[in-house]
């Protein structure tokens, strides 16, 4: 992927926001936030749950009113040009939106004539997203009898039929097993590479938001950070390489003689940061003097970058699965029912 | 431009009513219910109270009194259930589906209404259709008043319920008021029995609810003819409502509902734009 031509340049952009604002009471959701989006980006917002991701999402669709700021979406104002906005967006919520009583052919026909979808490429274009989707078979089940996977991409299916410019996912694999994940993301990717199409998701995923050109990191309401997922993760100063060698100071003098890297030994291993590690170490093992016994990279995450961003984890305030089972298991009383 | 707004409108009205129909015609529960419901009054209330009550005018016995009062309670409640439907498509998010789509506010809340009134004018053929097991006589006359008549009380019912549905949040909010608002007015609209005889505050809440004038509007249709062969008892008439001594006639009941109506159902197109 080249990224370098995906940063947004003044003629292509299809979101800009300045200063966005919105307040529920007394708390304020959203604190001011700019930024804007390149056409053909796939453009993420990073922040666990109760960071202002969905409250965002509703301004710029025109389902919220913000309370101050500015924004524009495919070149129309969320305040003044609501209904231009409309028809420029599809837009996959949070929470599902179905009729669950209807087929899954009445859904997307219905959304059809919403959006005025003339005949002669409705029929069309609801055969070939059924069909990208893997849905096509199912099309005259009640959506009742769907999966939340099924739903789900039934959505996205819908969120495009009437082609728009820019794709709204807010939070799109919230809820889904690894494998669905897994799927869900190869049809946004696809599509992406398929249709001119800007896609905008929030995401509370770590890994998620790698598949995104760049991606903003919103802590509170505010955005702490924006880049390509790469340079976020390289602003922390690089991969962590750990080299296990007989001579620990000699490597250490070593490298700072030949590469000026500053090294320390910690933990019986010779550790340094630097960028593009995978790169660098072919060279260094070919005319290294130390001999080197064996070699760990470690790539900071997403989560690495939100930590030392915001002094706290993503995940913070939602143990992983594994570790509430744990924990639940840990409680006394509990073994012994299991025993 | 003016010209685009309004084929925005005019589609944004016959796509959710299309879509209120598709969803009446696939739910078989609300069908049966629908249908039935008038049945069993129809049936239980008519044979078990026939003995009893006998003829309420020369010529019109109670069955044939109390028909069309389950044919505009039938109306009533299709009608008003377009409020429902709003409340339930925002408990399941359907509703944002439809508010993030160009289509504007106000055709939403008319194809809401549209959608209600044909299933309402469904209700009222397929009890039309009825009439001879109950012995009520039938003419082209009836069935082309009554479908006008049909159309104006369900659109002004379903305002009511749109202004309604606009501003609830839960289903069952809508049914509590449906049971403690709705049912008993219907119940005092004359349906089971005449309210120009009644006891003094009966009377009185009869005549200030406006159901009342929509139950009459289709009884006179079926009853108009009967008793104007037989001379009519101007002392307690069964037909027309009595106020300060004037008894209305069919264009003032119908005048009267279609213009609460259309001030509801303008009240609910600025509530759902406020709400939304
Ligand atoms: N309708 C609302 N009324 C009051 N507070 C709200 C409302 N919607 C969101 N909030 C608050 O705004 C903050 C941001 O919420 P949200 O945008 O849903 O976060 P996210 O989607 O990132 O999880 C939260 O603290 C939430 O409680
Ligand atoms: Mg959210």
């Amino acid at each position: 992927m080249n990224h370098e031509q995906k940063t947004p340049s003044v003629s292509e952009t299809v979101i800009s926001t300045a200063g966005l604002v919105r307040n529920f009471g007394h708390t304020q959701a959203v604190k001011g936030i700019s930024f804007s989006v390149a056409e053909g980006e796939v453009f993420g917002f990073l922040g666990p749950n109760g960071a202002g991701k969905t409250t965002t999402i509703s301004m710029l669709c025109t389902l919220l009113a913000p309370s101050a700021g500015e924004a524009t979406v495919a070149g129309f104002d969320i305040r003044s040009k609501r209904t231009e906005v409309r028809r420029s967006i599809g837009l996959v919520f949070q929470d599902p939106t179905l009729d669950e009583y209807l087929t899954a052919i009445q859904n997307l026909r219905f959304h059809a004539y919403a959006y005025g979808v003339p005949k002669r490429v409705r029929d069309e274009r609801i055969y070939e997203l059924l069909n990208l989707m893997e849905l096509w078979d199912r099309r005259n089940s009640s959506v009742r009898e769907f999966s939340g996977g099924m739903k789900r991409r039934l959505e996205i299916a819908r969120g495009l039929l009437h082609h728009p410019r820019i794709l709204f996912l807010d939070e799109p694999t919230l809820g889904l097993d690894p494998q669905t994940r897994h799927r869900i993301w190869k049809y946004v990717l696809d599509l992406r590479r398929r249709e001119s199409l800007t896609i905008f998701l929030t995401t509370h995923y770590m890994d998620e938001a790698e598949n995104c050109d760049r991606i903003a990191i919103i802590d509170k309401g505010e955005i702490v950070a924006l880049d390509r997922p790469e340079a976020l993760k390289d602003s922390l100063g690089g991969d962590v390489v750990t080299l296990r060698v007989e001579d620990g100071k000699g490597a250490v003098a070593e490298l700072f003689a030949r590469y000026e890297l500053s090294a320390s030994i910690e933990g019986g291993g010779v550790c340094f940061k630097l960028p593009g590690a995978e790169e660098f170490l072919p060279g260094l093992m070919r005319s290294f003097s130390c001999e080197i016994l064996g070699v760990t990279v470690r790539r900071p995450t997403l989560d690495d970058v939100f930590l030392s961003l915001t002094g706290h984890s993503i995940r913070d305030d939602r143990p992983a699965t594994g570790q509430q089972l744990r924990r639940y298991l840990n409680t006394p009383g509990m073994k012994s029912q299991l025993n | 431009m003016a010209g685009l707004l309004l084929r925005q409108s005019l589609r944004g009205i016959w796509v959710i009513a299309y879509r209120e129909l598709l969803r009446f015609a696939r739910e078989r529960s609300r069908l049966a219910s629908t249908l039935g419901m008038p049945i069993i009054f129809m049936v239980v209330f008519s044979e078990g109270l026939k003995r009893q009550i006998g003829a309420l005018a020369v010529g019109v016995d109670f069955v044939k009194f109390m028909y069309p009062g389950i044919i505009a309670m039938s109306v009533f409640i299709n009608a008003i259930f377009s409020g429902l439907s709003v409340v339930w498509d925002r408990e399941i998010g359907f509703l944002k589906e439809v508010l993030v789509s160009p289509l504007n506010r106000s055709g939403v809340v008319l194809g809401k209404a549209l959608g209600a009134s044909v299933i309402a004018l469904f209700q009222a053929l397929v009890m039309l259709a009825l009439a001879p097991l109950f012995g009520v006589p039938l003419s082209l006359r009836i069935v082309l008043e009554l479908i006008p008549i049909v159309i104006v009380l369900a659109f002004s019912l379903a305002g009511f319920g749109l202004l309604i549905g606009s501003r609830m949040r839960s289903q069952q909010g809508f049914q509590v008021l449906v049971q403690m608002v709705v049912f008993p007015l219907t119940f005092l609209a004359g349906v089971f029995f005449p309210v120009n005889n009644v006891p003094r505050w009966m009377e009185i809440v009869s005549k200030l609810n406006p159901l009342t004038y929509g139950v009459d509007a289709i009884r006179r249709i079926f009853l108009v003819g009967e008793i104007s062969a037989t001379g009519q008892n101007s002392g307690h008439s069964i037909i027309g409502v009595t106020v300060f001594g004037h008894t209305t006639t069919t264009i003032e009941d119908v005048a009267l509902v279609g213009l609460l109506g259309a001030a509801l159902l303008i009240g609910a197109i600025f509530s759902f734009n406020r709400h939304t």
